[in-house]
């Protein structure tokens, strides 16, 4: 084993694999949804999981018994699960399969990761995670820290590995416990390759899933360097780490450990292991109870997909609007499903529309007085435009139980004495009296009401740090045009177009930016929604609009707002720009907005144990607010939790559904769109962002301990970038169990109503937008516009679908099934 | 008036036990009995306040009722109320109200929602136990139960690993203060004749003519309750546990390690001050002991990188200038710092996650690149250096392992070669020997008599470390656990004369919740196979009913108030002369070890990710 000649270690394609498979989250601040497993995408969906599952660990599905308890309760439906071992198993195969899924047990093996690396504890008794982990972690996020530790690391502006031999050659002390990591840094003898030879010895084959194992150990602190390293902007005080770094001071301080525990005379971790262990990512073999488990789950996403492709497919013919009072663009996102629903209830001439809430335009926005810029639109894109805020003399509420004057020691001394007292009174406020206060993170702030903004670039030179301060006309027309066709809104115009986008409102919650707009890359959508509203208000654009065949009357106006989906309030934006008419028209449309909004307040109370859904609207909506700014609640909202379609397709397709709050809606007509142009731009957009949010909850709910954040009632902020709980643990990427406790782990299921033929060749346009639906992390299924017949996607092809459901159940009384039941409701066909 | 004293202790225990028997599933329920409990009490005690302070604020001393009694050794139940403990009442009162109310709602759906709220019941009363008590043998109930629900809700997330690691150091720091205090009981007892109560504390002559005959036992006594102090408020060198203890949820870490349990340290020195106000030298040291705290932990607390771990921190650093505050005799200012302290962090940890969206805010406005922090005028050399040290803790967490724990795992190890055969073969006959020896004292030599004690006590000492270390059998660290208690009763049954029912008294609790404890393990093994030492193993996932069983014999067998054993290992004490300090001592290592070694029992077994359920745990560093 001693012959070092064959070089089986690539360090640069060890770590390039390894930065795939770490959790891809960013600073907290910048949370955006994602596919958790996105390391795996490039397999089948079923058979990625499951490699993950054998590979990393982690649970990717429910457990058995909780299928089980589906089947039971009529969840899990039985003709449908009896159709999908039929398809996968034959027809003859039926009870001898049902039989396993009842009541066959399994054990499931354990994980690869982590099994050389135990050997340190199994064979040689040490536990290096214990050794070196708090150390390593309190220096790591010392070194990250945004703005907690009043003393910063004193060297910041180097690499991470730099600043700390720069610290241990200037210092009267060391980090390390023993002489010889600290020579090996001095030195500059500290390569990865050089530290695994120590460490490991010199079988390089054992290298990689060496470092796998050790970065896999703290998989949040390890993909939160390497997600810093690809986006260094991603925290607002720059630092220049690299998962190199990180690795090879771990590998010293574990080298360290083994040197204070043994004294220098160990051997590597190689010779005395007793055999190989297995390749971390060899062909990972499907078990019985694997195949049990898909099979489970998909009885379980097609017991409800069955249903809602039977209410789809079953439209009635009254959904179509004559006049119409107003319309309204709301963002796709599935929080805005039920307010379309009810204001189409309360006006039953308005339309209601839907599209992501970055409406199309895409650009970095500068608030007044900031120092830094921030991206308004989805996440992959990066805008070449800069729309600023001016005009504005806000001041910013400061709090003093953040300053860090009490934690020193005279300046404690006196705060304790004087504001100490006045905590007792604050707190006393807090719990019985909540209200917004300093520490309160809401959308509202996000942009000033009041503020004007930079829209319009007359001079295409005008720039700032390489950014086009505004939008030319034409670069107007391009935008508002497509998101008119995109929509299918190119006539019958009505007086007032809303355009409303979407950010939420709490306290106490680390996660804030993961409750606001996705498409806006997790920051609420008003500058937008204003912006898109200015350029189509626009005489100009209106013009080259008219000629391009979209005729907008002169007396409709676009008015911009912003929907709190905490707090179920709207504010709008440039009132005063109205016709004298159209303001009229407006103030009796709010009046409509509220009542919706009542009623929205109501629907989503239902969820809610401290609120009695038997209330009046209005005064649940006043207890919803309140809910949103007590310090001592945990789920001010439950975001996107029960997520599980994307309809794309004219209203008509479900208007007459009650979707329980599970559908993002984006609307879109095929009539206008033939070639299947826009609905490649649409498709595009909505697979990664509706199917990364929609696995991002699948997974935090399976596996709420390694993919997910855990319970955040014990979370503690780590340097403003993330959280972990107590002070020396992992960080801990995902959603916390508050945000995915009532979500059901189901795919997203795409409907799209266009040819399915068109459909088929928009969606094999792009690779990266095909591997979603070839590997079916999204299912898909079209519905025929002129036949209704439905297809599914599968395999590459489209195949005839026909429920099992004949149709859905009528309901007559929304409320009274609002009041009576906490869980997620069946599909129901609205009576009007 | 002071009748109405016991009711502060009656209220929150019945409030406590009527909590244990609502069914988990009942929420609502739960939280109203906290509720009300807390409600009651606190408004019960405005209603006190008010009366007390319109009579003039007197100082109130309740004889509750004698324990036990004996010719030479009575234990006493005694209740005291003073301005002191008004003030820690009315803080802890409004407190945990408040944090009540808003647990109820944070912890929504929460598994283990009873857990929690039985635990912050039980915290309460042991607190008011505390605050209330007249003398130290009944403060030293409160003591205990303040020790046993912390380490309950440190390791609140019990099928994690850090939680339960970090609780089960939190509690090995706490055991130190509670033998410091036993020892000062001990000496106390010895110097008074007495269980002395706090309102005779406060006769200067009575103290002072017993302190002129014994000034070291005076000595000896204060250093021991500044130990106790000192570890309970995490003074130096104990401070490093403070932001280990922040794993419970954020309520409960801000209302007891932001504020009420990390002040009783100062508690206990504010009810002390007349025993140790004329010794100028333990007032000098409870001084710079608060002073090198204030200075360091503050040189902590600008490093953290953690929100909560700042904030314990700061805390740490102004209850050092509390100890400064009371020895230097300036007890309102001590008093009004500790509430204002006290409410203080609480707020802070409670606000503790807002920090970011607050924080990101004021730097996307007002971001400034780097400031210049004062330390930056420092040679860089001196700088790098202290910047190391403080993030390093200044390697006190390290120290703890090196001169406390390693020593006493090092001789655990050297009677590695002890096994469950070789214990009994070897160690029973010896016993029976001792046994009989006892019985027929007439036969041993004189000259030999003396020495019989410190070997049993040795030979105790030897048992508890053995069963500290063990590897391999739960079963077996129980076993030498109770036997180490026989030894004890052995040896201190040589060293003086006294009723056999002093032993039974000390050892009743022992041997039945011994047996109790070993079936219960018994029958875990007989359920799930052997069960090693090595690591956690998290059984109270499956088996939660067996683990509560054996979390009650460890309490009963640890000397917890529960059983006549408690009263029982303050008799022993007694029957240890003043001189005798080696068999004090070792008396006081067993107790500790042996504390130590069921609590490991018992987070080994049971807490902990669940070792069969790999696929449903947290993961090691989570």
């Amino acid at each position: 084993m001693i012959s070092s000649t064959s070089h089986a270690f690539d360090e640069h394609e060890v770590l390039h694999k390894l930065k795939h498979y770490l959790p891809a989250q960013a600073p907290l601040k910048d949370f955006i949804h994602h596919n958790t497993l996105h390391a795996f995408q490039y397999l089948k969906f079923d058979k990625a999981i499951f490699s993950a599952s054998a590979i990393l660990g982690y649970k990717v599905s429910l457990t058995l018994a909780e299928y089980r308890e589906h089947f039971r309760t009529g969840r899990i439906k039985e003709p449908v699960l009896d159709r999908i071992i039929t398809q996968k198993k034959g027809r003859d195969n039926l009870q001898e399969w049902k039989d396993k899924l009842l009541t066959a047990n399994y054990q499931r093996p354990s994980p690869r990761i982590g099994m050389l690396r135990s050997n340190w504890k199994k064979l040689h008794q040490v536990d290096l995670d214990s050794l070196v982990h708090p150390l390593l972690f309190r220096i790591l996020c010392s070194y990250l820290d945004q703005g907690i530790a009043i003393w910063n690391f004193p060297v910041w502006n180097k690499g991470f590995l730099t600043a700390i031999r720069d610290l241990e050659k200037t210092s009267y002390t060391s980090f390390f416990r023993t002489p010889r990591a600290k020579e090996l840094l001095l030195k500059g003898h500290c390569s990865v390759q050089q530290l695994l030879r120590i460490l490991v010895g010199f079988n390089e084959h054992l290298y990689g899933q060496y470092i796998f194992d050790q970065q896999f150990a703290h998989q949040g602190w390890s993909g939160m360097v390497a997600t810093v390293e690809a986006n260094p902007e991603t925290l607002l005080d720059h630092r220049k780490i690299s998962l190199h770094d990180l690795i090879a001071f771990e590998l010293l301080l574990e080298i360290d450990a083994l040197d204070y525990h043994f004294g220098e005379s160990w051997l590597p971790l190689e010779q005395a292991l007793p055999t190989q262990p297995e390749e971390l990512f060899a062909e990972v073999v499907v078990t019985e109870l694997d195949e049990v488990t898909m099979l489970w789950q998909e009885a379980f996403e097609w017991s409800y997909y069955d249903e809602v492709l039977a209410g789809i497919q079953h439209q009635s013919p009254n959904g179509i609007v004559k006049k119409k009072s107003f319309q309204a663009l709301f963002c796709i996102d599935d929080r805005e499903c039920s307010l379309r629903r009810y204001l189409e209830s309360e006006d039953t001439n308005c339309e209601t529309f839907g599209t992501p809430g970055f409406f199309g335009v895409e650009f970095y926005f500068q608030p007044d007085h900031g120092k830094f810029y921030t991206k308004l639109c989805p996440a992959p894109v990066t805008p070449k435009y800069l729309i600023k805020e001016i005009g504005i003399r806000r001041k910013h509420k400061t709090d003093a139980h953040f300053l860090k004057n009490t934690h020193s020691l005279f300046g404690g001394w006196l705060i304790a004495q004087t504001i100490g007292f006045w905590s007792a009174f604050k707190l006393f406020l807090n719990i019985f009296k909540p209200s917004m206060g300093p520490a309160t993170a809401t959308s509202l702030h996000h942009m000033d009401k009041q503020s004007r903004l930079t829209i319009e670039n007359k001079h295409p030179e005008h720039t700032e740090k390489g950014l086009q301060v505004g939008f030319t006309i034409d670069e107007m027309v391009v935008r508002v045009e497509g998101l008119l066709k995109s929509i299918g809104l190119i006539k019958d115009f009505a007086p007032l177009v809303y355009v409303v986008g979407h950010g939420s409102s709490s306290v106490n919650n680390p996660h804030y930016a993961a409750y606001d707009c996705g498409a806006c890359s997790g920051r609420a959508g008003s500058v937008n929604s204003r912006v898109i509203c200015f350029m189509a208000n626009h005489p100009v654009v209106r013009k080259r609009l008219a000629e391009k065949g979209i005729v907008i009357p002169e007396h409709t106006q676009f008015i911009g707002a912003l929907h709190d989906t905490t707090r179920d309030e709207i504010v709008y934006f440039d009132e005063d720009t109205l016709t004298v008419s159209n303001k009229e028209l407006h103030r009796y449309n709010e009046g409509t907005f509220l009542n919706a909004l009542h009623l929205n307040a109501k629907e989503r109370s239902r969820r809610f144990e401290s609120i009695d859904t038997n209330s009046d609207a209005g005064e649940i909506h006043e207890q919803i607010k309140i809910r949103s700014v007590s310090l001592f609640e945990p789920r001010p909202e439950l975001n996107h939790a029960t997520n599980a379609l994307c309809i794309i397709g004219r209203r008509e397709l479900s208007k007459h559904l009650f979707l329980d709050r599970r559908a993002f809606l984006n609307s879109f007509d095929y009539r206008v769109d033939p070639e299947g142009n826009y609905l490649f731009n649409i498709i595009k957009a909505a697979a990664p962002v509706c199917g990364g949010i929609n696995l991002e909850y699948f997974f935090s709910r399976t596996d709420n301990q390694k993919l997910g954040a855990g319970t955040k009632l014990p979370h503690n902020v780590m340097g403003l970038f993330g959280v972990a709980n107590g002070i020396d643990g992992d960080l801990r990427p995902g959603l916390p169990s508050q945000m995915i406790e009532v979500h059901d782990p189901v795919r997203l299921l795409m409907i799209v109503e266009h040819f399915p033929e068109v459909v088929l060749k928009t969606i094999q346009r792009l690779p990266e937008t095909y591997e979603w639906f070839i590997n079916e992390w999204v299912k898909l299924v079209v519905i025929h516009p002129e036949t209704k017949m439905l297809y599914t996607f599968r395999g590459g092809l489209f195949e005839r679908y026909t429920t099992l459901h004949e149709a859905v159940n009528p309901i007559a009384d929304m409320e009274q099934l609002i009041e009576t039941s906490h869980d997620n409701l069946p599909v129901y066909e609205l009576q009007r | 008036m002071t009748q109405t004293l016991e009711l502060f202790i009656l209220i929150p225990f019945q409030g406590f036990v009527l909590s244990l028997f609502i069914p988990a599933q009942r929420e609502g329920l739960i939280s109203k009995i906290v509720f009300g409990t807390v409600g009651i009490h606190l408004a019960g005690f405005q209603v006190f306040l008010v009366y007390w302070l319109l009579h003039g604020y007197p100082t109130l001393n309740l004889k509750e009722f004698v324990l036990f009694k004996s010719l030479d050794y009575e234990f006493l139940i005694d209740f005291y109320f003073d301005k002191i403990t008004a003030t820690y009442l009315f803080v802890g009162s409004v407190l945990t109200f408040m944090v009540t109310i808003y647990s109820r709602y944070y912890l929504h759906r929460e598994t283990g929602y009873k857990r929690f709220f039985n635990t912050i019941l039980f915290f309460y009363l042991g607190y008011n136990i505390i605050i209330f008590s007249g003398n130290i043998e009944t403060l030293f109930i409160g003591w205990e139960v303040l020790g046993i629900s912390s380490f309950l809700l440190i390791a609140f997330y019990r099928d994690r690993y850090l939680p339960v690691k970090n609780a089960v150091k939190v509690f090995s720091i706490y055991r130190i203060g509670d033998v410091g205090l036993l020892l000062a009981m001990w000496m106390s007892h010895h110097l008074f004749h007495e269980n002395i109560t706090f309102l005779k504390l406060n006769n200067y002559e009575l103290v002072h003519n017993h302190l002129q005959a014994h000034s070291w036992v005076g000595v000896f006594i204060s250093l021991m309750l500044l130990i106790a102090a000192a570890a309970k408020s995490a003074q130096l060198p104990f401070s490093t546990w403070l932001p280990r203890a922040m794993e419970g949820p954020t309520p409960s870490s801000a209302i007891f390690y932001g504020s009420l349990s990390v002040h009783m340290g100062v508690f206990l020195l504010l009810r002390t001050f007349p025993f140790w106000e004329h010794q100028l030298s333990i007032r000098i040291l409870i001084g710079l002991m608060g002073l090198f705290t204030s200075i360091l932990a503050t040189g902590m607390a600008r490093v953290q990188s953690s929100v909560k771990s700042q904030v314990a921190y700061s805390s740490i650093a102004q209850i050092g200038l509390i100890f400064i505050e009371v020895a230097a005799g300036f007890h309102y200012l001590a008093l009004f710092h500790f509430a204002g302290n006290a409410f203080l962090r609480t707020y802070q940890l409670l606000v503790s996650p807002s920090v970011v969206s607050y924080q990101i805010r004021e730097q996307f406005y007002n971001f400034i690149p780097r400031q210049h922090t004062i330390e930056d005028s420092l040679p860089k050399r001196i700088e790098f250096t202290i910047y190391m040290l403080c993030l390093k803790e200044w390697n006190l967490d390290a120290m703890m392992y090196n001169y406390l724990w390693n020593p006493i795992k090092w001789v655990g190890k050297k009677l590695g070669y002890l096994n469950t055969t070789r214990v009994l073969l070897f160690f029973i006959p010896v016993f029976v020997v001792g046994v009989v020896l006892l019985m027929n004292k007439e036969f041993v030599p004189a000259t030999v008599q003396p020495y019989l004690p410190v070997t049993f006590s040795i030979i105790g000492v030897a048992m508890v470390l053995k069963s500290f270390t063990e590897r391999l059998h739960a079963r077996m660290s129980w076993i030498l656990v109770l036997l180490n208690h026989f030894w004890v009763a052995l040896s201190i049954s040589f060293n003086a004369h006294f009723d056999y029912t002093h032993t039974v008294l000390y050892l009743s609790g022992i041997a039945v919740f011994g047996l109790i404890g070993y079936f219960a393990l018994r029958r875990l093994k007989n359920l799930e196979g052997s069960i090693d030492m090595n690591r956690f193993h998290g059984h109270v996932y499956k088996h939660p009913k067996i683990a509560l069983v054996f979390l009650i014999s460890c309490l009963a067998v640890s000397g917890f108030p529960i059983t006549p054993t408690f009263i029982g290992e303050d008799l022993i004490f007694s029957h240890i002369y003043e001189d005798q300090v080696i068999l004090a001592f070792l008396t006081a290592l067993s107790f500790i070890v042996d504390g130590l070694a069921i609590i490991r029992i018992y987070a080994r077994v049971f807490l902990g990710p669940h070792s069969k359920s790999v696929y449903e745990m947290g993961y090691r560093s989570s």
